[in-house]
This record gives C-alpha cells, sequence and structure tokens, in this order.
C-alpha cells in the first residue's frame, strides 16, 4: 500500500508520522485517508478538488495530475507547500 | 565537462549557431515595444505618490474631455474578482482578487508606484498631459515597509480583512468575508517542515551555531521594461502582444481577472529582453486589455525604467534565523531555520521554494523549517531565478563555512561528507530522486582554480553550493515537413537563453536530422496548444520530451509513407540517420526530402506532434568559487576569480549552458555586492534607476570559468536536468565567504557594499 508522510499540519488529525492506505490515484489516497481520519479533508480538500497551493510528490516527483495522478504500491505520497520557479 | 556514461549523440552536445541568432544581432527581431498595431493608441498610468493610502476620490472628468483623449480607466472599472486562489503553472498560487487589485488599487494604495489610472491617447505626451488632470483625494496612513516591524501586532494593516493562513498547505492567504469578525494580520501564511527529533539531533551534536542572516531585494535585471500592446476587436476577442514567459498564463490570467472566456484571449509572446522569472504572470496586460475594451482601439503600453523598478517587483528580501549542530567528525545532526520573507503588497513570497532547497543538497537528520510569508507597502515581488533559494543558501552555506573553519577542514570536503545521496530523506519528508552533487563537488575540489593557491592580504577565497529542483509542465509541438525536406518545428515554450534552439537540436537528435534542417517557432497561444511557462528551469526538458515524442510520430508516418511508396509492411522499413530503408531490399532507400517531395500524392501532409506532461524531473547541483580582493580604505570589494561548476544532466548547448552559468553567477555577484532598494521613511524609492541601482557590468567582472558535470537523469530522452536556475543559488553565500575570509569578519547581511564592508571593518 503507498505510504503517506503525515506533514506537521495534518498531525492533528492523524497520530503518527506515516500511514499506508490503499489507492491507485492520488484521489483514491486522500479518500482512504479521508475515511480514516476525516479532519485532513478540509485541510487537503476544497470544492471537491485538491485545495489551492497544495502540491503533492509522489515519490521525488511533483504529481502533475492533481487527484489523477497515479500511485503505485511501494510510493510514497507528500502533500507539500506549492512554490514557482523563476 | 565532467561527463559520466553519458550515449553517443550526434547534435546534442554540439555548438550550433541559434536560429534567432542573425535576427537579434541585427536589431530585426521584434520584441515587445516594436509591435505597430495601425491606429494604436498611447497608454500611461498615473501611479499612487503615497506608500499606503485610502483612496477617497478619483475625478477623471478634465482627462476624457481632453481632446486626443480616447481612454480612462480606474479601478472601478475592473470587473468584480472574489479573492479566490487560482492554480498557475508549476504548482504556483495567485489570489486573483488580490491580483487584480494590484493591478489596480481600488480603495486603498497599497504600495508608492501602485496603479491609480491609465490613459490611452493619441500620443503618449497627450497621455501624459491627462494624467495631470487626473484629481486624486488621498487620505495617506503610515507604510509599513518591512517584515519584522509588518509582524509586529501594532503594525498598520497593509490588505484589510488579510488572515494569516496557517496551513502549510495554502500558499496565497485569505480574506475575511465582510463584516465578518476575523483578526486581520499582515501575516499571510505560515508553514513549518519538520524531520526526525530536532532536539535529539541537536544533543548529539558537538558544535552549536546560531546566527541571523538578511538578503535584500534584488532586480531581476531585464533589460526590456514590460510592454504590452492590446486589442479588442469588435468580434469581441482580444489580442495582446506581450513580452512574457508564460503566454498562456498572460491569456488565462488576463481573462480571469476582466472575466473573460479564455477562449477570447489570444497572447502573441514577442521575443523576450530578459524575464529571469519577473514576467511570469500578467502585470500591466490586462490595464492595455481594458483601455483597448473601452475605446475599441488598439492600445499600446510600455513602462519606463522608473515604473519597473516602483512598480513591477523585485525579488524577496529575507530574514532567515538558523540553528544547526554538528560533530566533530563534522556531520550535520540537526538544522534548525525560520524564513520570514517579504511578499510585498500581496501574499505569495517563494518562501516555500527557499524551504525546499535550502537543505537539500545535504543529508540533514533532524530539520525544521518555519516559513512565514509577510506583506508589507511595497510592489508585489516577483520571481528571480530559483525564487527563494539564494537567500536560505546564503545562511546554510554560510554557516557550513564557519562549521569548516571550525573543524579545520576543507569546505568542499565538509559538504562531501554530508552531502544527500539518492534515498536520503529531505526535511519535507521526500526522498531525494538521483543526485549529482557528489560529483559537483568533486569537479570543484578538481578544477585548477580551487587547487591554486590565493595570496596576498585582503583577499579571500569561498565557496558555496546550491541546489534548485527544476520543473516540468504541460509542453505542445508541432513539427511539419516541409516540401524540401526540412521540418518547421512550432513550439509553445517562449525562447529565453536559445531554448527554441536547444529544443531543435533534441527533435534533430531523435529524427536523426541536421538541426539546421529544422526551423523552430514559437507560437502565439491560438496556435498550439498549452504550454507552461518558461520559468522553473523546465523548458529543455518538457521540450526535450516533446520534442522527442514528436520525432517519433513523425518517423512513424515517414515510415508509413516509404512502406506505402515500396508497398511493403511497415515493420519492412528501417530508419536511420532521417533516410528509410526497405528491409528486404535494402538498395532502395528514400531520404525525408525525397518523401516530402512526394507527400502530397502519398497521403497529404505529414505532420508530427506532441503533446506531454512529463514526469522523471531531476533537481540541479552547483558549486561556486570565488576569490575577492578587498580594499580596506575603501570597503571595495574585487573580483579575482570566479568558477561555476553545474551538474545539468546533458548539455544539450554547452554554450547555452555555459551562457546561463555565468548569468547566473553575474546576477547574485552583483546582488551579493551592492543591489538593494533604498527606500525612504515613507516608502518612496531612492535609487529607481540603473545609474543609481548599481548591478554589475563586464567591466565589474573577470571571466567567470565554468565547469559542466554531466550526470544525466535517467527520466530524459537526453538526460536533461535544467540549468537555469541552480547556478543563482551559490553566489551570495560563495562571496559572502570569500569576503568574510579577505576582511577576517562575516557579514551577515546584504550587500557587501563598500559602505557595509567598512562598517564591518569598523566593528571589528
Amino acid at each position: 500500500m503507498p505510504t503517506v508522510f503525515v506533514s506537521q499540519v495534518l498531525r492533528p488529525y492523524i497520530p503518527a508520522r506515516s500511514v499506508e492506505v490503499p489507492g491507485r490515484t492520488v484521489g483514491q489516497v486522500v479518500e482512504a485517508l479521508a475515511a480514516r481520519y476525516p479532519g485532513v479533508l478540509g485541510v487537503l480538500m476544497e470544492d471537491g478538488d485538491l485545495r489551492p497551493g497544495v502540491a503533492v510528490s509522489v515519490g521525488d516527483q511533483l504529481a502533475q495530475d492533481g487527484l489523477l495522478e497515479p500511485v503505485a504500491p511501494d510510493d510514497e505520497v507528500h502533500f507539500l507547500p506549492a512554490f514557482a520557479g523563476g | 565537462m565532467t561527463t559520466t556514461d553519458r550515449p553517443p549523440f550526434r547534435v546534442v552536445g554540439t555548438r550550433p549557431i541559434r536560429h534567432d541568432g542573425i535576427d537579434k544581432v541585427t536589431g530585426r527581431a521584434k520584441y515587445a515595444n516594436d509591435v505597430q498595431v495601425p491606429g494604436h493608441l498611447h497608454a500611461r498610468i498615473l501611479r499612487s505618490p503615497h506608500a499606503h493610502a485610502r483612496i477617497l476620490s478619483i475625478d477623471t472628468s478634465k482627462a476624457e474631455a481632453l481632446p486626443g483623449v480616447f481612454a480612462v480607466v480606474t479601478g472601478k472599472d475592473f470587473p468584480e474578482v472574489t479573492a479566490i486562489l487560482r492554480e498557475q503553472t508549476e504548482g504556483a498560487m495567485a489570489n486573483m482578487g488580490l491580483l487584480s487589485r494590484h493591478l489596480m488599487a481600488r480603495d486603498k494604495a497599497w504600495f508608492r508606484g501602485h496603479a491609480i489610472a491609465a490613459v490611452a491617447a493619441d500620443s503618449p505626451y497627450r497621455a501624459e498631459e491627462a494624467l495631470a488632470l487626473i484629481d486624486v483625494r488621498y487620505e495617506v496612513l503610515p507604510p509599513v515597509l518591512d517584515a519584522l516591524e509588518a509582524m509586529k501586532p501594532d503594525a498598520p494593516i497593509v490588505i484589510d480583512g488579510l488572515m494569516t493562513n496557517t496551513s502549510r498547505t495554502t500558499r496565497a492567504g485569505g480574506i475575511s468575508a465582510p463584516g465578518e469578525d476575523a483578526p486581520q494580520s499582515n501575516i499571510a501564511t505560515t508553514f513549518v517542515m519538520e524531520l526526525g527529533d530536532l532536539a535529539n539531533g541537536f544533543e548529539l551534536a558537538d558544535i552549536i551555531l546560531e546566527r541571523d542572516y538578511h538578503t535584500t531585494a534584488a532586480h531581476q535585471g531585464y533589460l526590456e521594461p514590460q510592454s504590452a500592446t492590446a486589442f479588442w476587436s469588435a468580434d469581441q476577442h482580444l489580442t495582446i502582444w506581450t513580452s512574457t514567459q508564460g503566454p498562456f498564463a498572460i491569456r488565462d490570467n488576463t481573462a480571469a481577472v476582466l472575466k473573460l472566456s479564455p477562449g477570447q484571449v489570444k497572447v502573441v509572446p514577442a521575443e523576450i529582453g530578459g524575464g529571469f522569472g519577473a514576467k511570469l504572470n500578467i502585470t500591466i496586460e490586462p490595464v492595455a486589455a481594458l483601455l483597448s475594451m473601452k475605446c475599441g482601439r488598439p492600445v499600446k503600453l510600455t513602462v519606463s525604467r522608473t515604473e519597473v523598478f516602483e512598480a513591477m517587483g523585485p525579488a524577496s528580501p529575507a530574514y532567515v534565523h538558523l540553528k544547526m549542530g554538528m560533530t566533530n567528525e563534522g556531520r550535520i545532526t540537526a538544522a534548525d531555520a525560520r524564513m520570514i520573507f517579504e511578499a510585498g503588497a500581496i501574499p505569495g513570497s517563494p518562501v516555500p521554494g527557499a524551504a525546499n532547497c535550502m537543505f537539500s543538497p545535504y543529508a540533514v537528520p533532524n530539520g525544521r523549517i518555519e516559513g512565514i510569508d509577510v506583506v508589507v507597502n511595497k510592489p508585489k515581488t516577483l520571481s528571480y531565478r530559483a525564487p527563494g533559494a539564494p537567500s536560505g543558501a546564503y545562511a546554510v552555506e554560510q554557516m557550513l563555512d564557519e562549521f569548516a573553519e571550525r573543524l579545520r577542514m576543507d569546505p568542499l570536503q565538509l559538504r562531501m561528507l554530508n552531502a544527500a545521496h539518492e534515498g536520503d530523506r529531505r526535511i519535507n519528508g521526500v526522498a531525494c530522486g538521483p543526485m549529482g552533487f557528489t560529483e559537483t563537488l568533486e569537479a570543484a575540489a578538481a578544477t585548477e582554480h580551487y587547487r591554486s593557491p590565493l595570496e596576498g592580504p585582503w583577499r579571500g577565497r569561498g565557496v558555496a553550493g546550491g541546489f534548485w529542483g527544476n520543473a516540468t509542465g504541460p509542453a505542445s509541438v508541432i513539427a511539419g515537413l516541409l516540401p524540401d525536406g526540412r521540418v518547421s518545428y512550432i513550439e509553445g515554450s517562449t525562447d529565453i537563453g536559445g531554448t527554441r534552439t536547444t529544443a531543435a537540436m533534441m527533435f534533430a537528435e531523435a529524427v536523426g536530422m541536421p538541426v539546421t534542417d529544422v526551423r523552430p517557432t514559437v507560437a502565439d497561444t491560438d496556435s498550439i496548444g498549452f504550454t507552461s511557462n518558461t520559468g522553473g528551469s523546465s523548458v529543455t526538458f518538457k521540450q526535450g520530451w516533446a520534442a522527442y515524442e514528436a520525432a517519433q510520430d513523425l518517423k512513424r508516418q515517414l515510415i508509413e509513407r516509404a512502406a506505402k511508396t515500396w508497398e511493403v509492411a511497415t515493420d519492412r522499413v528501417g530508419f536511420e540517420g532521417g533516410v528509410c530503408t526497405n528491409l528486404d531490399d535494402p538498395s532502395k532507400t528514400l531520404t525525408m526530402r525525397q518523401i516530402a517531395a512526394r507527400m502530397n500524392a502519398t497521403g497529404g501532409p505529414i505532420i508530427g506532434h506532441a503533446t506531454v506532461v512529463p514526469r522523471g524531473v531531476a533537481g540541479g547541483f552547483a558549486v561556486h568559487i570565488a576569490d575577492v580582493e578587498v580594499d580596506p580604505g575603501t570597503g571595495k570589494v574585487t573580483v579575482l576569480r570566479y568558477t561555476c561548476v553545474q551538474d545539468a544532466g546533458t548539455a544539450i548547448h554547452p554554450s547555452y549552458v555555459e551562457g546561463q552559468m555565468q548569468g547566473g553567477a553575474a546576477q547574485g555577484i552583483g546582488w551579493a555586492l551592492n543591489e538593494e532598494y533604498v527606500y525612504d521613511a515613507n516608502g518612496r524609492m531612492e535609487n529607481s534607476s540603473f545609474l543609481d541601482y548599481r548591478m554589475p557590468t563586464a567591466l565589474d567582472l573577470p571571466p567567470i570559468e565554468t565547469h559542466i558535470v554531466e550526470v544525466p537523469n535517467p527520466g530524459h530522452p537526453f538526460g536533461v536536468r535544467g540549468v537555469g536556475e541552480a547556478t543563482f543559488v551559490p553566489p551570495l553565500a560563495a562571496m559572502g565567504n570569500a569576503v568574510a575570509h579577505a576582511i577576517g569578519t562575516r557579514m551577515q547581511a546584504l550587500p557587501m557594499s563598500p559602505r557595509r564592508v567598512l562598517e564591518a571593518l569598523a566593528e571589528e
């Protein structure tokens, strides 16, 4: 199962440094995470999509397809602050 | 050049003359201000003389009555856009409501230079005359000009209703609803990243250092001021010719703030006279567009150099408080950073970029990074090469230098000892992908520069490393076979630093044809698929993928035509070096030119295309070596020798890579030594010209030596990582370390101008 690393803002809702949740896409991972820890939904989601400003890293690659980004069983998933280049 | 495991290439790695070279050196290349749309008007902007003021009234009647004036707009003419966040390319955020108000003030002027009104007239002089007839009444408010001051509880509030958004996942802040009783603040966003056990990490340390560092605002130094021409035609379509790094961002964000459909807007990118991050988003385009929409005539708006300095936005100033622990063996045990970045008038500084990059070259087992985004009464800061990262590196790399001094270790050796490797986890939690930092450090240590002694009084050598994550994004290419066998290569990335030639080179490599037979063109937003910004060191990476995929598509069609001509199956056709061969009868061949000459008789036009959103990004690393000499009488710092070493993955066109490395070093040296925005107490910039804002020229710098390291990125068909930004990360710290060794005391704030150096010497 994919491993979600629990960032500082998720810690109030998830009492662990990392959790394994099922899912083959970022969307399914978020769904599974929210089913277990409902509080994370408000942090990660807005109007049915990833909240603006949430950058998702699958492994060491920033997800380009948002909730549809594929996730492999041995992938790590991170939720990061978005940033841009110049 | 240090190369590891690079496959043999025929075009990649060569140095052809750029396709746009002749036009540029003969002055024929068209920049935004060269655009002449028949009958166009000239626009000028009235700007706030106050850094912070409530706008009580604006009377434009006299200006509107002036003969020759065709349109006047103020904030009231902009449609109401809510303060919603809108996703940009590369994951960046923009609060469109605040961005709209930054384009033109509504109820408050947030900074000196904030646009209050704009005029379109039949001459620039008439437009300026009209500006003088606009009567604005202000209630002047006290400004807050510094992030630390702005964070104090009693500081003037810049944006009414701005609330601190403490989620690490939201970058652009939020506005309270009208009437909502919510605490206001100039602190827009805070976030924290943590890894390991910080307290335990410091317990394991033999040496702990704790310092404060400050980097100033710095101008991107683009020579070409922003210029845009807009034409709202009778069929309700808007065309904008502009100087931009992101024509699709200009299209989408102009549409958003003017409440148009993106399909109503076409953006035609001109050649760009420098951007360095400052031309990624809308600044003046919607203003020109609104004027044109009001009068139905084309409107050209070109800003002055003073306006560039006072209103277009520099790189963010930053305060970094850093504490690090290290063992006597030179191993980092813990790092704790608190970074405060000035965002300017609206939220969105690059503090997340700084946080993601500052420790990334190193294995830091226990770490914490706090990022804080603060608004002040200055223009919104804009990106500047590797946004945020130089300020973070300025702190980390100076502290590593201090550790090396304490431990009497070679500074490069100390960095090698702590270099991150694939699989090491960064403080943001992400495990490192393929790395090239160790190779870059080794290459730096092996340079003749580093191995040669630096002798003499008041001289010092400094080294520093740097990381930039590099980016990706959507990219589109149309590769049409021309009747003579050449290829028209149409792409969506505006060309900075020769990127159209590097794209053409990768396409030529993939097809097996000469790059001189590829004719690259940057298209407008109606003529090519969405392509994300020329930024984030993403272009060569994503365009390389697009070029590769388009080449495969073109080759497939060439093979089909040859198979059709020979009446054989496609798997009986070989393709090598741009030539199809009948595998059943190798004496039969068809060149691209031969196929092209008959393409309309064998099935019609042959056009390869690709749209990609490639994965496989790999970060880039740089190490710089600086030798300086300080004049103790004047405080002037002279750069004696400077060397850049950088992992490019694969250098597609080595001259362009070297140019990026040298340019980044020169800009960083300027930021380190002289550049700063000087404001008086009322928020008026006192040095808003290139005469008084001192950037280095060729006369100020020695030849900058370059060493390209090539550790190919396995996630790219040509091994590309990205080169435009990693080179800009080390110079501030490399210069800081060099000056520290020259004068025997460490300056922890920029710029290291003659006055500041003398002050540091006096304090010693």
